[in-house]
Order: structure tokens, then C-alpha cells, then sequence
């Protein structure tokens, strides 16, 4: 997954995570049983490495990105401050501020929709040689296609994505420049 | 040639183009969002910052050495450096009070700012849509057709002054359309050849185009044309600064004093986006009963300083419905202030907040205009426009404010005009239009919609303490259409060579009869308002100077849809001679 993708993910994750209980226990569970990480392969990294080398073009998108949701909906300094000893009131008061914020900045610019159309919960029928980027088999995941289980995530689709682009000269990894009122 | 639409507005400013498919397109516009950052958007703030030396170059990609900035960076520096940003450029345009061409924005900028005229603004605005057209999109403008949107309500001045603003931003090739009329054409646009089953002989469309910051009426009755069905602007309403900005400003208030505290101006612009996006959701339909509004403070420390506050269901109806949109009587007049003796230089906002007054007060006015016996104007037919207007609730409002007059005189209620596209329409429009003028589709007509008048000192000998009677003589006729012309002959003025003449300047928006070269008393004439004063001075040339030159006075409304006055000697020296009266002159 790019940075810009695992960005997203995180931020759409950690809003479910806050406000969608059943959401926060399935997610819990997933950890869980999340099989270790496997060890990195040597041999196919340094290839990946030398076939794209590290693309300064998209590292600005994501601090673009970054900036955006800072810019419209204060997101780094949310998470960059330790909520540990704030009650719930204040942590609800300032994700609304984040959420009004970076939700306007991203529906300015671009679609999020979902990839399946039924509604979590409900069975459905997943035929064989479906494409696996955009829907993923868990649990007992054994046998040949066609399936049939349970929806548990309709997945999400960004669609359209235009961010801003920085600017020759600019450095990009300023996401917000200190202020001092005169 | 490309053909181009430009809705020049108030707060935004957007552009639609004709697509490949021959449908319009409304294209995006390269812009500075923040510092260092460029960002292509539908719609560019009408927004200028004149740029603090430690902010460095508001480089752009085609120009790294700029010193200000236009559109969304500009915008949000409003929140945090407001005396170096430009707001409401096109309000100061049309404000007669002051010199537009002179350096007066912004107004509170500090001594280290260089000011700006309106017309130079509105040039930047323009210039930032040309590049950003050339640089996004290889679109040359300069060499496009332009259709450049103005209020109904803006005068023969303000419209000149818009065209000067246009060609210093190098589009040769424009003309005006007004903003009612563009969303209109629109509407036309969108629904093809079934508006001549929408619409009928005899119909009147009111328009009703509630901005951010502008109001503006117009009415364009439905007339039969040798069987064919034939459009004509019959009235335009006043130039009214009240918009859906002053109902987020109201809202903002409410819940500032909620919070009882006193906010930055950070905090209050943090505020005012709430309270818009609360507005927005407490007027839907099967909305929320309350809307929590978080306001975040200043530093990087969100949690532990975030203000909360809520707005409700009932203070919304309080405020927007009764404050702005308020059931009033047939026949309320909008109320004004009485002015204090010392008349500040600001922006000349509506005394009166209700928008339902303000219209009401528009049909009275413009009772007759549509050949109807009176009280009031009745339209059969409305079309909203503009941001406020997206909502339901609001609509259905003011129609049913609306219909309650008709109904008091005994006429059919009005239908809303089903498919409107409430931000973009009048760009849209305006391209529409730019293709009707090449033959596809069909024409409003209309010509001014004012009769313009000069101020001729009566012969009466002076007395103390009393004016001298004033002679008011019509140099343009209502409805002149573009392209005509009228000779005021039987009027003869002297003019010293080399001496400024400046002349008082009037226009009426409902003396439709008066024929060019008609000569009243002001005395007698209530409904004609004083405009800025014109100007003319006779260079030294073929004539010495000091002598008195006998002129009259020459009227033409050109393909462009501004008004040309000249004076033109009785007895020319040379072929064609005349000299052009500047509009709008200012000390």
C-alpha cells in the first residue's frame, strides 16, 4: 500500500474506530487473530527499490495532503496531542472540529465511495475469479469459487482524487507555519 | 472562436466554456490555495491579498515573482491579515459615492500597503481567470468571445467601468449580459426546446437571485412574436447588499453570545463556517433539532480549548425565517435608516434585512412594468438563483410570501421553475447566451433597463438658501437596445474650451415613457435617483482656448451594452467631431 492510500485508510479507520463500536470490537478481534507479519523478503525490496526509486513527487502528495486536512480541519495537531487524560466530552468537541473539517476537505476533493452496494451484514454471493484488490476473503477462507458469506466491510473507493500540488521552491514538509500576531 | 462565460461575482468568480460534446463546462481554475501550493477549483474567491514582504513571492506556476494573490490563499489570509485583503471589489464598483478608479482598497490597510482602485481589482480578478484559462487549460482569452456577468442593477457607469477592468485584463472581445438574465438563459440552456411548453404568452418569470452578498430581481415576461414565443427583460430591481453572508454573520452572533465569550477574529471565521454548515442542515428537510457547533481556538492545542455551542431548529426559524425571510404585508416597503447627517464612506449595505420586504417593495415599484393594472408586479412564474437559495425551505418561503400577494389581488399563484443550478448558473448562462448571439438559441431582449437622465439648471434668478430649479433631460431612452443611437439637438449646452463641464448625472428604473430629449422639472420626478456626475472637457485643438463652443448631447449604446454619451458641436470643424463625456467622476 502507497503512503497516500495508508493515510486514508488510517483516517477513515480511526473515525469508525471512535464512533462506531461494533466497528471498534470487529476491528479489535482482527487484530487479534491478525497472523504475524511475515518477514520481509530481501531480495524482492531492493528490487522494488530499484525499480521505482523513491519518487519525491509523491511524498509531496501526501504532505499535501497532510497540509490540507491540517489547513481545514486541524488534523495534525489532533493527533499530535496526547488525548490519554482528556475526558470524552473534549475529545467529542474537537473531532467535530476535525471531522467537519477534514470530511469538507476531502469531499472537495474527490469521491469516496464504497465498493459493495449491499449493507454490511447481509449475505452475499462473491462468484469465482472475483478480483482480489478490491474484495478480500476472511475467515475460513478454503475452497474454490463461487462463495457465499457474510459482508463484513463494503470497502472504499476513492474516486477522482485531485490534491493540491506544491510548488517548485516551496518546502513541502511545512504543514503549518508557526504564527506570531502582531 | 471560443466563446466564454464569466460570472464576475461578489464572493465567487467561475467560468464555463462550450466542451467538446457542444455542452457547457464550467472549468476549473489554477489557483494559489496556500502558501506554496496550487490547486485547481470551480470557483475562484473574488478575493485579493496584497502580500507582507516576510510572506516572500505568492508564486503561481507561471509567474514566481507576484506580489499578491487571488482566490483561495487569498481568501483564508482574509482570517488571519484582514487589512491586507480585498473583499467585495464589485460592490465598491457600483457604490457611486467614491472615485472607483482611484486607490481606496483595502480600507483599513495599514500606511505600508499599496491600495488598489475597484476597477484594478476587478482587473486582477479577470487577469488571474486569463492566465489560469492559458496556463490550465490552453485556453487564449484574450482572442475568446466573452460574456462577462453584471448585475442587473449596475448602472451605465459601474458597467463601464467593469469593461475597462476587462480590457486592462486584455479580453478584447466582451460583452455584458446581466446576472438574472444569464441564469435564465440557463435554465433555457438546460431544458432545450421543452421550455416552449413550460412557458407561455403572457407568463412573467420573476427572477430571484439571493447571493453571498448581493440581492437581485428582475422580471422577464414571456411576449408572442409572430407566433413564436419571444422573451423581454421587463424590469430590474435595486442594487441591494444583503446576501446569505449576512445570515451566517447573524447566526455566528447568536452563538457568540451563547458562548459568552469574546472570539478572534480566527475564532469568529472558525464560527461563521459552522454556523453556515448548522444553516444548511437545520433547513433541510427532515433535518436535525439541533446542530453542535465546536469552534477550535488558535493554537496547536485542540482539545481543552475548543468552544461548543449548538444551534437549534427554532433559532434558525427565528433568525433566517423571521429575520430575512418574514411574512410581511402587500404593498411592505423595505424599511431604511434615517441617515445620519455625516455619511460614512463604507459600502452602502440594505438598512432593511428581510428579504421579503425588499421584494415586495421591487413588485410595487415595478407594478406596471409588464403592461399589469397594479398594486404590484404579478409574476407567474419564478426562478431562483444563487446560494441561499439552494435550500427548500427557503424557497418555498418567499413563494408562499409571494403567492399571499397575489392571492390579496385576486391573481393565479406563482410557480417555481423546476431545474435550477444554483452556483454555476450564471456562468453557464452567460456561455449560453455567447452561443445565442451566434444564432443557436434563443434571445432575451430588453436594452437598458434604465432611462438616463442630465441635470439642466432651469433659468430662474438666484435666491438665497434655495437650489436652483433643476431641468432633468432624457439622453437615454428605457429599452434602448444595443447598437442605437439618439441625438438630443434641441438641447444646447455651451462648453469654454479647456474648462471641465461636469454635469449631474440621473437614471429612473421605471419611467419607461419618456422619449429621448423629454425635458421635466426634478421637482416633479420622484422616481428618478441622482448617479455619480459626468465629465467632459473640449481640448484646445482646432479651437481657442476659453471659447464658449455650443454642443448637444449624443447617446449610444454599444454592442458591448455600455452607454456612450458625447458632446457634438453645432458647428464641427471637422468631420465627425465630437468629444466622449466620461461617466462616474469623483473628487
Amino acid at each position: 500500500m502507497s503512503f497516500s492510500a495508508r493515510l486514508f485508510f488510517a483516517w477513515a479507520c480511526f473515525f469508525r474506530v471512535l464512533f462506531d463500536g461494533a466497528f471498534a470490537a470487529r476491528a479489535n478481534t482482527v487484530r487479534d487473530v491478525l497472523p504475524p507479519a511475515p518477514p520481509p523478503d530481501p531480495a524482492p525490496v531492493k528490487e522494488a527499490l530499484k525499480l521505482a526509486k523513491p519518487a519525491p513527487a509523491s511524498i509531496d502528495a501526501a504532505l499535501q495532503l497532510l497540509a490540507l486536512f491540517q489547513r481545514e480541519g486541524r488534523f495534525v495537531d489532533f493527533l499530535e496531542q496526547d488525548i490519554t487524560t482528556f475526558p470524552d466530552a473534549d475529545v467529542g468537541t474537537a473531532a467535530r472540529v476535525v471531522h467537519e473539517g477534514c470530511r469538507r476537505a476531502l469531499h472537495g476533493h474527490g469521491k469516496v465511495e464504497p465498493i459493495h452496494a449491499e449493507e454490511e451484514g447481509k449475505k452475499v454471493d462473491v462468484p469465482s475469479g472475483f478480483d482480489g484488490a478490491t474484495l478480500k476473503l476472511v475467515g475460513n477462507v478454503s475452497g474454490k469459487g463461487p462463495y457465499r458469506g457474510t459482508l463484513q466491510h463494503r470497502g472504499w473507493r476513492v474516486v477522482g482524487l485531485s490534491l493540491p500540488e506544491g510548488l517548485a521552491g516551496f518546502d513541502a514538509t511545512i504543514v503549518a507555519p508557526a504564527e506570531v500576531e502582531l | 472562436m471560443t466563446t466564454l462565460g464569466i460570472d464576475l461575482g461578489t464572493t465567487h468568480t467561475a467560468v464555463a466554456t462550450e466542451a467538446d460534446d457542444g455542452g457547457v463546462t464550467v472549468v476549473d481554475l489554477p489557483q494559489l490555495v496556500a502558501r506554496g501550493s496550487v490547486e485547481a477549483r470551480p470557483l475562484l474567491p473574488s478575493f485579493l491579498y496584497l502580500a507582507h514582504e516576510s510572506d516572500g513571492a505568492q508564486a503561481l506556476p507561471w509567474d514566481e515573482t507576484r506580489t499578491f494573490a487571488v482566490g483561495e490563499a487569498a481568501r483564508a489570509r482574509g482570517l488571519d491579515a484582514p487589512t491586507r485583503v480585498i473583499a467585495s471589489a464589485k460592490s465598491w464598483l457600483s457604490h457611486a459615492g467614491v472615485d472607483r478608479r482611484s486607490p481606496l482598497l483595502p480600507r483599513d490597510a495599514p500606511d505600508d500597503v499599496e491600495r488598489l482602485s475597484p476597477v484594478e481589482v476587478s482587473w486582477r480578478y479577470l487577469e488571474h481567470v486569463t492566465e489560469a484559462l492559458q496556463h490550465g487549460h490552453g485556453i487564449d482569452a484574450a482572442s475568446a468571445h466573452v460574456v462577462l456577468t453584471v448585475p442587473a442593477s449596475f448602472d451605465a457607469a459601474a458597467r463601464e467601468l467593469t469593461v475597462e477592468a476587462a480590457l486592462a485584463a486584455g479580453l478584447e472581445n466582451v460583452t455584458l449580459l446581466e446576472e438574472p438574465q444569464a441564469a435564465l438563459y440557463a435554465w433555457l440552456a438546460r431544458r432545450g426546446d421543452a421550455w416552449r411548453k413550460e412557458l407561455r404568452v403572457g407568463d412573467v418569470v420573476l427572477v430571484v437571485d439571493v447571493g453571498g452578498g448581493t440581492t437581485d430581481f428582475s422580471a422577464i415576461a414571456v411576449r408572442d412574436d409572430d407566433g413564436a414565443l419571444a422573451l423581454e427583460r421587463v424590469a430590474v430591481g435595486q442594487h441591494i447588499l444583503l446576501g446569505g453572508d449576512n445570515m451566517d454573520l447573524f447566526l455566528a452572533h447568536v452563538c457568540e453570545e451563547k458562548l459568552d465569550q469574546e472570539l478572534g477574529p480566527f475564532e469568529r471565521a472558525g464560527l461563521l463556517f459552522a454556523c453556515r454548515a448548522a444553516k444548511e442542515a437545520l433547513l433541510a428537510d427532515g433535518g436535525p433539532d439541533a446542530v453542535p457547533i465546536a469552534v477550535a481556538k488558535r493554537g496547536a492545542k485542540l482539545l481543552g480549548g475548543t468552544l461548543r455551542t449548538e444551534l437549534t431548529r427554532d433559532e434558525i426559524a427565528r433568525v433566517i425565517l423571521e429575520g430575512f425571510f418574514p411574512q410581511v404585508e402587500l404593498g411592505a416597503q423595505p424599511i431604511a435608516r434615517p441617515r445620519a447627517a455625516l455619511r460614512s464612506m463604507g459600502l452602502p449595505y440594505a438598512d432593511d434585512a428581510a428579504i421579503t420586504r425588499h421584494l415586495s417593495g421591487f413588485l410595487t415599484r415595478q407594478a406596471t412594468a409588464s403592461g399589469g393594472e397594479g398594486p404590484i408586479l404579478r409574476p407567474t412564474r419564478v426562478l431562483f438563483n444563487g446560494g441561499v437559495m439552494k435550500s427548500t425551505r427557503l424557497r418555498e418561503r418567499l413563494l408562499a410570501a409571494l403567492n399571499g400577494w397575489l392571492m390579496a389581488v385576486g391573481a393565479e399563484p406563482a410557480q417555481e421553475l423546476e431545474g435550477a443550478d444554483y452556483d454555476l448558473a450564471v456562468a453557464r448562462g452567460a456561455l449560453a447566451f455567447g452561443l445565442a448571439r451566434k444564432g443557436r438559441g434563443v434571445r432575451i431582449r430588453g436594452g437598458t433597463a434604465r432611462a438616463y437622465y442630465v441635470g439642466i439648471e432651469g433659468n430662474a434668478p438666484a435666491i438665497p438658501g434655495v437650489e436652483p430649479p433643476l431641468d432633468l433631460l432624457c439622453v437615454a431612452p428605457f429599452g434602448m437596445e444595443e447598437g442605437a443611437a439618439t441625438e438630443m439637438q434641441s438641447a444646447e449646452l455651451g462648453v469654454v474650451v479647456g474648462e471641465p463641464v461636469r454635469l449631474r448625472f440621473f437614471g429612473s428604473s421605471v419611467r419607461r415613457d419618456d422619449a429621448s430629449g423629454a425635458r421635466f422639472s426634478q421637482r416633479r420626478a420622484h422616481d428618478v435617483d441622482e448617479l455619480a456626475p459626468i465629465e467632459v472637457t473640449l481640448p484646445e485643438g482646432d479651437r481657442t482656448l476659453g471659447d464658449v463652443v455650443p454642443v448637444y448631447l449624443r447617446s449610444e449604446l454599444t454592442e458591448v451594452g455600455t452607454l456612450k454619451l458625447f458632446a457634438v458641436p453645432h458647428v464641427p470643424k471637422k468631420d465627425g467631431e465630437r468629444w466622449e463625456i466620461e461617466l462616474s467622476v469623483r473628487e
